[in-house]
């Protein structure tokens, strides 16, 4: 990678009290010292080390990938900010990276902004970098640079992350959520529902024990394989907050086509279904942070099927429904009963009910 | 209010204030088990009985044989139609006309 | 999952379905007027939407929805109330999630919850407890709603505080009970029932002799149903069956969790606890005499309305709202005048709307699914 060396070796700063003060985000010295001791150290790269204000990058080593620029952002507020399965962090990483890769970009540079509330411990801040600096070298991405603001007690809630991130898309690669055709197959790479399902349940609110765990799960290689074995997918995305159901109907929309999908061939894990059945919750709205809905040509179905399947993360891939001609925006459902119902947006968030 | 689930009891917690554990297809919540305790079921045998779970409380024990019973009056009907079906069918192709 | 993917089988659904076909079939059902069977329970109105089950019955068969959702008929003023207590800075305020978003005059629960309100979501009664003793220095509200069915738990956790001493913990009961309801439908001169799908789980707690009077001085049929798609349908062709044999009877569909005779520690707890209000005012209905139940003197201590003096004055409903006559099964939901436009979930003027298992909702969210069908 092309960079303009300006490397200085200076000694990093580190942090000797317990928890984040106000002068941690001071723009003084304690503030250098946060910064190196939990951020640099942890994220530690070529790019980031000069800690400029900006991180510089040659612009032909992006030409090289592609033609086209993909850039997102997103921010994380989640509650708890440990859940089985991740962490904050690992999900600030994943989710913008999987941001990037849907739109078939290759995901290859993040930022990383955190507001900070004071009296959050340092040791739960190095648990959470090292957690992005974990995820983010197995990705293959690089968090380049960042900020770090410190608000009084209760002016946050523990820690807020934004992530921002750039990648390259390769020519000739048009993915697009108003490319759906009737005939086309709906797929999704393995169990739904998982993370938010954890998110509840860390809650704590339900009283309930489960071994659930978040599927977050950085999705750019799985993404990758599946567009080179059918080149003729026209869409992809995570169906995160909302769940499949806002997704397939956000296609619907978009492409002006009905959507069907069976529920037997919906999947799902079982302590998932026994979540949602106990609390009246429907597990096609709930968050996944390591699932694709993939729109798919007949003829190549097969085909991403298959490298889904040969792929980690796709291993439970499945078919579970088509796009056809009938009333445009609508998602209908045939349920495992025999019966059909009408898959419609949320209106507002889902809530557990007891009748 | 109707949202009730069947799980199995898989321990009692604390037997002087009713509670145990109950599972449901591997999701775990503590439980009253008050209703489904009498005379011919202490609360030590409560271990491993289906019950009918809502709002945290075991309302009802479920009946094993009942329930074998409904599905196999389904299961007859079914039967029962498959035969007259199958006896209209060979009635008609008796009778010399296309089935 | 046991005892639930055995009742959601399509194949005896097929089974089910050929035989109720079947039966219409023999029954000489007039064009204009389809057998109208109503389901009291708003988790069998549920039911028959999240299975799509009546897009599989014969068009000689209307269902109606009846008005048994606890969170549907409650009152504005009442709502109004439990804000009123949520919003007190000493109190936490427990509630099924039913409940949230219910409007109240002002505002709803999970608006006084964005407001500041300590407004929290519990799955169970021994939840809220178990908050209360972990807050000795707040006061928790028990926000207790439903029919027969959770009036025990209420009382059996009311009966836990009291052994346990807790001071800071007590209920604002708004439990109302099933038979009142169902005669107020009975005795509606609008109404043209053939048929009940009776509460299943209301049954588990009180038996099915209570139902006697339906059978025998209504003469129509009236079959307890289990909650599984592949019990609605059995019990709708128990009740066909019924009519076609010229037989009213109070049947129990859902033998496998429903004893005949109730549950003995369950009606004891609720019989120490509570005693019958003398009316009690349902949101679209009216007030109803003997509806309601308070809690007994004796538990003054756990009783919120006690505790806490509360306005407690009685809101109207909109002038626009037909809650009413959408939950007497008179209109349908989307023959409200104000269906989909002043009302819809985002901003409900009725609770109908807001209710997950509401006719309204339901209708809302899952579409005219059977008249959608028969337009492809």
């Amino acid at each position: 990678m092309n960079i303009v060396p300006l490397i200085r070796s200076r000694p990093r700063g580190k942090v000797h009290v317990r928890t984040v003060t106000l002068s941690h985000g001071g723009g003084g010295k304690a503030m250098k010292d946060l910064i190196d001791d939990v951020f640099v150290d942890a994220f530690d790269n070529a790019a980031l080390a000069p800690l400029e204000d900006q991180a510089r990058f040659d612009l032909a080593e992006f030409a090289a990938y592609g033609d086209r620029l993909a850039f997102t952002t997103d921010s994380f507020v989640v509650d708890p900010l440990f859940f089985p399965g991740g962490d904050i962090g690992k999900l600030a990483i994943c989710g913008t990276i999987n941001d990037l890769a849907v739109g078939g970009a290759k995901p290859l540079y993040l930022s990383c902004a955190a507001i900070v509330e004071e009296g959050m411990t340092i040791d739960m801040l190095r648990q959470i970098a090292g957690s992005m600096a974990r995820t983010a070298k197995t990705a293959g991405v690089e968090i380049v640079t960042g900020d770090t603001k410190v608000v009084q007690r209760g002016a946050c809630d523990k820690l807020f992350l934004t992530t921002t991130g750039i990648g390259v898309i390769r020519e000739g690669l048009v993915l697009g959520a108003d490319l759906a055709r009737p005939g086309d197959v709906v797929l999704v790479n393995g169990f739904l529902g998982d993370h938010g399902a954890a998110i509840l349940c860390a809650r704590g609110d339900m009283a309930l024990e489960t071994p659930i765990e978040s599927d977050c799960a950085p999705l750019h290689s799985l993404i990758e394989s599946v567009l080179a074995a059918a080149p003729g997918i026209r869409f992809l995305r995570d169906p995160t907050r909302g769940g499949v159901a806002t997704v397939l109907n956000e296609i619907a929309e978009a492409s002006q086509v009905a959507i069907e999908i069976d529920e037997a061939a919906t999947p799902l894990r079982e302590e998932v279904k026994a979540f949602c059945e106990i609390l009246g919750l429907d597990p096609l709205y709930l968050a996944n942070e390591g699932k694709i809905v993939v729109i798919v040509p007949p003829e190549q179905a097969p085909a991403a099927l298959a490298a889904m399947r040969a792929h980690p993360l796709g291993a439970l891939a499945a078919v579970i429904g088509r796009v056809h001609v009938g009333e445009p925006g609508r998602v209908i459902m045939s349920t495992v009963f025999g019966g059909r119902r009408i898959v419609d947006m949320l209106v507002g968030e889902q809530l557990p009910r007891i009748c | 209010m109707c949202l009730g689930i069947p799980g199995r009891i898989v321990r009692i917690d604390d037997a002087a204030t009713m509670l145990a554990t109950v599972d449901i297809s591997g999701v775990r919540r503590q439980v009253n088990i008050a209703c489904i305790v009498d005379e011919e079921h202490p609360v030590s045998s409560c271990v491993g009985d289906w019950v009918l779970v809502h709002v945290g409380f075991a309302m009802s024990r479920i009946d094993e044989a009942e329930a074998v019973e409904t599905l196999r009056i389904l299961t007859e009907l079914g039967e029962a139609r498959a035969e007259l079906e199958a006896i209209h069918l060979s009635a008609a192709h008796l009778g010399g006309h296309p089935a | 999952m046991k005892y639930l993917d055995e009742f959601r089988d399509s194949a005896k659904a097929r089974i089910l379905v050929t035989e109720i076909e079947a039966l219409v079939a023999t029954m000489d059902v007039p064009h204009g007027r389809p057998l109208h069977i109503m389901e009291v329970c708003g988790g069998h109105t549920h039911s028959i939407f999240r299975f799509g089950i009546e897009g599989m019955l014969p068009k000689q068969i209307e269902l109606v929805h009846g008005p048994g959702c606890p969170v549907c008929v409650l009152p504005m003023g009442r709502v109004d109330d439990g804000v009123n207590i949520a919003e007190r800075p000493e109190v936490i305020f427990a509630t099924f999630g039913d409940a949230m978003r219910v409007p109240g005059s002002r505002k709803s629960l999970i608006q006084a919850k964005a407001d500041g309100a300590d407004v929290r979501m519990v799955y169970s009664p021994l939840d809220a407890l178990a908050i209360a003793r972990k807050n000795p220095a707040r006061e928790v509200v028990f926000f207790g709603l439903g029919f027969e069915t959770t009036m025990p738990s209420t009382a059996l956790t009311i009966l836990q505080a009291e052994s346990e001493q807790v001071a800071n913990f007590s209920v604002f009961c708004n439990h109302i009970t099933i038979v009142p309801t169902i005669k107020a439908i009975l005795d509606s001169p609008d109404l043209e029932l053939d048929g009940f799908l009776g509460p299943g789980h209301v049954s588990m707690v009180i038996g099915t002799a209570p139902y006697e009077f339906i059978a025998n001085f209504y003469r129509k049929p009236m079959v307890v149903a289990g909650f599984e798609p592949l019990d609605i349908l059995q019990s709708i062709w128990m009740v066909l069956k019924q009519i076609k044999e010229g037989r009213t009877d109070v049947e129990n569909q859902y033998a496998r969790v429903v004893p005949d005779k109730g549950n003995a520690a369950a009606l004891s707890a609720v019989s120490r606890v509570y005693e019958l209000r003398q009316f009690f005012e349902w949101r679209g209905l009216g007030s109803i005499d003997h509806s309601g139940v308070k809690l007994r003197d004796e538990y003054k201590q756990f009783d919120a309305e006690r505790k806490f003096s509360i306005p407690n004055i009685k809101i109207a409903d909109p002038k626009s709202c037909q809650c009413g006559e959408v939950l007497k099964g008179m209109i349908k939901p989307w023959q409200c005048k104000v269906f989909g436009s002043a009302c819809t979930p985002e901003m409900p003027l009725g609770a109908l709307m807001v209710s997950s298992e509401g006719a309204c909702a339901a209708y809302y969210q899952y579409g005219g699914i059977k008249q959608h069908v028969a337009a492809e």
